[in-house]
């Protein structure tokens, strides 16, 4: 009988809160319908990955094959590489990145011509507002085996032309070398604006106090701005098994199987199975794989940080 | 008079801001250089001539300065043109959606008196955590909602971002709440409250996630690359990406073949594309840097 009037009361009060904020939920619906349609309605799909699709019959009506395309996946001998270099390059480009990050905004807050810190900002950023395409088309400017500006430079030398686009090895460095090109800029000014929103008088008072530029930087500025370090860290840890697509589909190519042995990643095996036939479950389990393994990534790095400083953590 | 006192204290250089100057100036300008150094290439490159770019490559400065590039490539303006007009409509609408649904969305969310809120927010904030993956939602659009070759399958995945609806949400919660209570005791409904009060005070972060937003569809090729196939609907990127793939096999074609074709500039004219592609955004950079600059001490009231 209490238990009854307790829920009769619950519903009661949330029927009261429904016509109390008929309003707010009425300008709620537009974001709720984009989110259920584009990001929930596929997180059922994956059911994709568990079935032999064909379009007549669609995801729901294909019949189920249980773990085959999964079992296909981790027998191809192609889970582990692809796997590996989603992670090392990840990885790479994150420590390489916030360590020049880190110098580049440490250097530039200390300099003094404000001329020079505008100018080499607004050089330093451009990449980032351009899309890999075009990143593309300059890197083939740069390094096409006839043309390419740095075969010219070799013959020039009298050196022998390289066959960029047919050599494997080159290529972690050359992608490594364009993260930091695309990438640094934007988070120096990130950084560089969490620097220049520090208290100044700390500065000033550990200036006094006789330590000089490179200890006011280890001992101040850097454990000042540590917050925004681990929240931007945290944040593309979520991402470590997620490559950056659009950097290796227009820098790599799609099919330039050549250099697949240190450029191929999770995620441009996912869209290559969009173009083979039968292919398209089989990389829907490759990409459930992939999210499961950033899911499993993002919560062990939020625990842990958590765990070191609550008020640090994402959620 | 503090920057007085502070210009003079700089008068006099400890060794240490010796070394820092000697060593920081030259890294960071090398580094400024480097980023821009792919551009020139480009802008000097559209302007080569093709026997020049075939004879010694590409290089710095153009010997033989030509605007036969930019010639071929506006021959035939109505594929750019129609491209360039796809990238616009694209942009607009889906920029003032998106703008427009994240702020209400992220005004919603910070209402103290929604006790749903959180529930809410949770269910927003869990789709950055997990997602189906490219394959579901390929076939979502494609299969379900048949958008393929349809404009609206180039616009409305991109509307929702939960991220600018996060940055919203740190930004209004510094709205003091009485705001909107006041507005309520004079009788003003809630969409009201949004349009009439709370915009006008939020234009700080509207501009941000606008910039960005806006970046997003400029810059989209992906969800043509998947969803488009009529040159009709081909947006900018997706334009000069297929025309980077087409001449490069054309080229290819044409070298083992043993054909060199000095008089038509393939070389600049995929150059010049790059710029023409390029040029809106290299033309609005400095508005663009001086509201990204503004927009990052936007996320930072948060705190």
């Amino acid at each position: 009988m209490s238990n009854g009037s307790r829920t009769l009361s619950f519903v009661m009060r949330q029927t009261k809160t429904l016509i109390r904020c008929r309003t707010l939920l009425l300008m709620l619906i537009p974001a709720l319908a984009l989110v259920i349609i584009f990001s929930y309605i596929p997180m059922y799909g994956v059911v994709v990955a568990f079935k032999q699709f064909n379009y007549a019959d669609g995801i729901m009506g294909s019949p189920w094959v249980g773990f085959q395309n999964f079992e296909f996946f981790f027998k191809s001998g192609q889970w582990w590489p692809v796997t590996r270099n989603t992670m090392l390059y990840s990885a790479v480009f994150l420590v390489v990145n916030t360590f020049l990050q880190l110098v580049f905004a440490l250097i530039l807050s200390e300099l003094t011509s404000r001329w020079f810190k505008k100018t080499s900002q607004t050089l330093m950023l451009l990449p980032y507002f351009i899309s890999w395409v075009v990143v593309g088309a300059m890197s083939y400017n740069l390094f096409n085996y006839e043309r390419g500006a740095v075969n010219s430079l070799l013959v020039g030398l009298g050196l022998d032309r390289i066959d960029i686009y047919g050599t494997p090895q080159i290529w972690p460095f050359l992608l490594v070398i364009f993260s930091v090109w695309k990438g640094v800029g934007y988070s120096t000014v990130v950084y560089l604006a969490a620097i220049t929103g520090l208290d100044q008088q700390i500065m000033e008072a550990a200036e006094i106090d006789g330590a000089n530029i490179f200890q006011r930087m280890r001992h101040v500025t850097l454990p000042s701005i540590a917050p925004t370090i681990i929240i931007l860290f945290l944040l593309h840890i979520g991402s470590l098994f997620r490559g950056d697509f659009g950097m290796f589909y227009n820098l790599v190519g799609l099919n330039n199987g050549r250099l697949f042995a240190t450029t191929d990643i999770i995620d441009m095996y996912v869209f290559r199975s969009l173009f083979t036939s039968g292919g398209m479950e089989r990389g829907a389990a490759a990409g459930l794989y992939q999210s499961l393994l950033c899911f499993i990534t993002i919560m062990i790095a939020n625990f842990l940080v958590r765990k070191y400083d609550k008020d640090y953590a994402l959620f | 008079m503090l920057s007085k006192s502070q210009s003079t204290s700089r008068m006099k250089l400890s060794t240490d801001k010796v070394v820092f100057f000697a060593v920081g100036y030259p890294l960071i300008a090398i580094f400024a250089l480097f980023c821009f150094l792919p551009f020139w290439l480009v802008i000097s490159g559209s302007f080569t001539s093709q026997r020049e770019i075939i004879v010694s490559g590409f290089s710095l400065w153009p010997k033989e300065f030509t605007l036969d590039g930019y010639a071929l490539s506006l021959a035939n303006p109505g594929a750019v043109g129609q491209a360039y007009f796809i990238n616009i409509i694209v942009t607009v609408t889906g920029t003032l959606s998106s703008v427009f649904i994240c702020t209400m969305t992220g005004y919603v969310l910070t209402r103290k008196d929604f006790p749903w809120r959180f529930g809410f927010s949770l269910f927003f904030f869990f789709t950055t955590l997990f997602s189906g993956g490219l394959i579901p939602t390929y076939l979502l659009v494609v299969n379900t909602l048949g958008l393929k070759d349809n404009i609206l399958a180039l616009i409305l995945p991109g509307v929702l971002s939960v991220w600018n609806i996060l940055l919203v949400k740190g930004f209004m919660s510094s709205v003091p709440f009485e705001m909107t209570e006041s507005a309520k005791i004079d009788g003003a409904g809630d969409f009201r409250i949004f349009l009439q009060l709370i915009i006008p005070v939020s234009t700080p972060v509207i501009a941000t996630i606008s910039l960005f937003t806006a970046l997003g569809f400029w810059n989209d090729w992906f969800r043509a690359t998947l969803f488009i196939d009529s040159p009709n609907l081909r947006p900018l990127q997706y334009f000069l990406h297929q025309l980077i793939v087409s001449t490069q096999a054309m080229r290819a074609i044409m070298d083992e073949a043993g054909i060199v074709t000095p008089t038509l500039p393939v070389e600049s004219m995929r150059m010049s594309m790059t710029v023409i592609v390029t040029g809106p955004i290299i033309l609005l950079y400095p508005l663009l840097q001086r509201f990204f600059i503004k927009g990052l001490t936007v996320g930072s009231v948060k705190g």
